[in-house]
């Protein structure tokens, strides 16, 4: 089952992800994919993630689909304009990938080449617009395709964004130019992310609250200063302050994240961040 | 120097819709030298506008409207004309319209596009950029350009990089852009414009036309 077909099927859905390497040597991505088999609805991969230099997600998405996984094929707008942009979505059709998530990316210079030109050509939102411009035949100024793709489409949100209200303005925007589901920056402000998800009910699309695995209380720190939108309160912190097995009580956490969540969003989606093989753990635990 | 030239009358209307009274503000400065906001264009906008059919409260020209503090003090002795107006039209730059945004609290409309020179002019521009993008916004986003504001430049919202406090997660010393342009629009009660879908911009428009890219003087007397 892809994930549409997932998501229109009503059950609670998991999406995870893996990271291209910084080099040629994916054996342990590969790996790391493998651990995701039959557990989750879809795997994300990511775009230069943290504007990092490394390998990039449409090979890797076509690596993931020859052997029979359901890639998502997370495409930025930093690298490339809206020809390479076009041209990367034909690609990808051809290769048989379907899914794919439209974002904006990260800023250059939060990367290891600050140097670099940021590109921006398009946003996520004029990005849907030209994916559903090329299913309907034709590239972004109407010039006719010899063959047009299809896509299942993804965008977004961040539930803590300031002000929330401009968020779920765009989500909307997003919506109206193609969004058929939605991923979330990491949840865990279980509180905060129920009112949210109530604003955002009447809109119909599915959401997936977003899952970041803690590694350590200083990370979770690290993110409440560094990362927009992000908030671990402070007990949580403290869980992971105390841990004698990090790992435990971290899949311990995500579990109970993602049992509250239940209730509340279409599904997940999980992002190790490096702790890949920790995720059928927190499944288990989740009892999913 | 910053070289504009008008927008069309009909796109300049549009964007006054469901508007009749008009204050209509001119610069003496780069608008004047470019012939798009001196006195001789702004009595002939007033005639546009009221064969129209708009009433317009009042009109004055400004020696530099990029200069916020002066466009406050101008606009101190014209306060009851600008208090009539449901709008200004500022026929000027892509700075002057959003200093006179910043300063005015009115919705303000740009009457031009700033036309790209390709490069520095020498000159130390206040908190208001423009980036001579040749096909003005300010009217969608409350009069703070969103290319200049926002490290992305994105057209169509913020993106999830706000901080808490209010900054852009690039710079935390840089206000996020898409945060002002919405505190703005919610303050010109224009929330309407933020769900608008803005399609990307024409780059071709933003590199400086062959006959201007020469010397500025020299691009002056071509442009007209």
């Amino acid at each position: 089952m892809g994930l549409q077909e997932s998501l229109a099927s009503k059950k609670f859905v998991v999406t995870s992800e893996i990271g291209p390497p910084k080099g040629t040597n994916i054996e342990e991505m590969l790996h790391d994919a493998e651990l995701l088999r039959g557990r989750v609805d879809g795997i994300n991969v990511t775009d230069l993630q943290s504007s990092v230099m490394r390998l990039g997600s449409l090979a890797v998405c076509h690596l993931l689909k020859e052997k029979g996984l359901e890639p998502i094929f997370q495409m930025t707008c930093r690298d490339r304009n809206r020809l390479a942009l076009q041209a990367d979505l034909l690609s990808a059709y051809v290769l048989g990938i379907k899914n794919v998530l439209a974002l904006t990316g990260d800023y250059a210079s939060l990367g290891d080449h600050p140097q670099a030109k940021p590109v921006f050509d398009l946003d996520s939102v004029s990005l849907l617009g030209v994916i559903k411009k090329l299913e309907a035949g034709t590239d972004m100024v109407g010039g006719p395709l010899n063959g047009a793709p299809k896509f299942f489409v993804g965008a977004v949100v961040n539930p803590g964004g300031n002000p929330v209200e401009a968020q779920i303005i765009k989500m909307e925007k997003k919506i109206s130019a193609g969004a058929s589901f939605f991923q979330t920056q990491a949840v865990y402000d279980v509180g905060a992310f129920e009112k949210f998800m109530e604003r955002v009910a009447p809109f119909k699309v599915p959401v997936l609250g977003g899952i970041i695995l803690l590694k350590s209380a200083g990370m979770a720190r690290f993110m409440n200063k560094n990362v927009a939108g992000v908030f671990v309160p402070e007990p949580l912190i403290q869980k992971m302050a105390k841990a004698e097995d990090r790992a435990k009580t971290s899949i311990e956490i995500a579990a109970e994240l993602i049992k509250e969540l239940k209730g509340m969003c279409q599904g997940v989606h999980i992002m190790p961040i490096g702790w890949e093989s920790k995720v059928p753990a927190v499944l288990d635990a989740a009892k999913l | 120097m910053l070289l504009s030239q008008q927008k069309p009358l009909e796109e300049i209307l549009k964007s006054m819709e469901g508007e009749t009274n008009i204050f209509i503000l001119g610069c003496n400065g780069c608008a004047e030298a470019s012939g798009t906001g001196g006195r001789p264009q702004v009595l002939e906008m007033k005639k546009e506008l009221e064969k129209d059919g708009k009433k317009v409260t009042g009109f004055t020209v400004v020696d530099l409207l990029c200069e916020k503090a002066l466009v406050q003090s101008r606009l101190r002795g014209k306060a009851k004309e600008v208090k009539d107006a449901d709008s200004i039209l500022a026929m000027t730059c892509g700075v002057g319209v959003q200093a006179v945004a910043a300063v005015s609290n009115k919705v303000t409309h740009p009457a031009c596009n700033t036309i790209p020179l390709g490069g520095m002019r020498g000159e130390w521009r206040g908190s208001e950029r423009c980036r001579e993008c040749g096909d003005c916004v300010l009217e969608a986003t409350g009069g703070i350009c969103p290319l200049t504001a926002c490290s992305k430049y994105l057209l169509n919202g913020a993106c999830g990089g706000t901080t808490k406090e209010g900054k852009c997660e690039v710079d935390p010393e840089m206000e996020c852009g898409w945060r002002l342009i919405y505190e703005r629009l919610e303050k010109l009660g224009q929330m309407e414009k933020l769900r608008q879908i803005y399609e990307p911009k024409d780059h071709s428009k933003m590199m400086p036309p062959k006959g201007l890219r020469l010397t500025e003087r020299w691009a002056l007397e071509q442009g007209k």
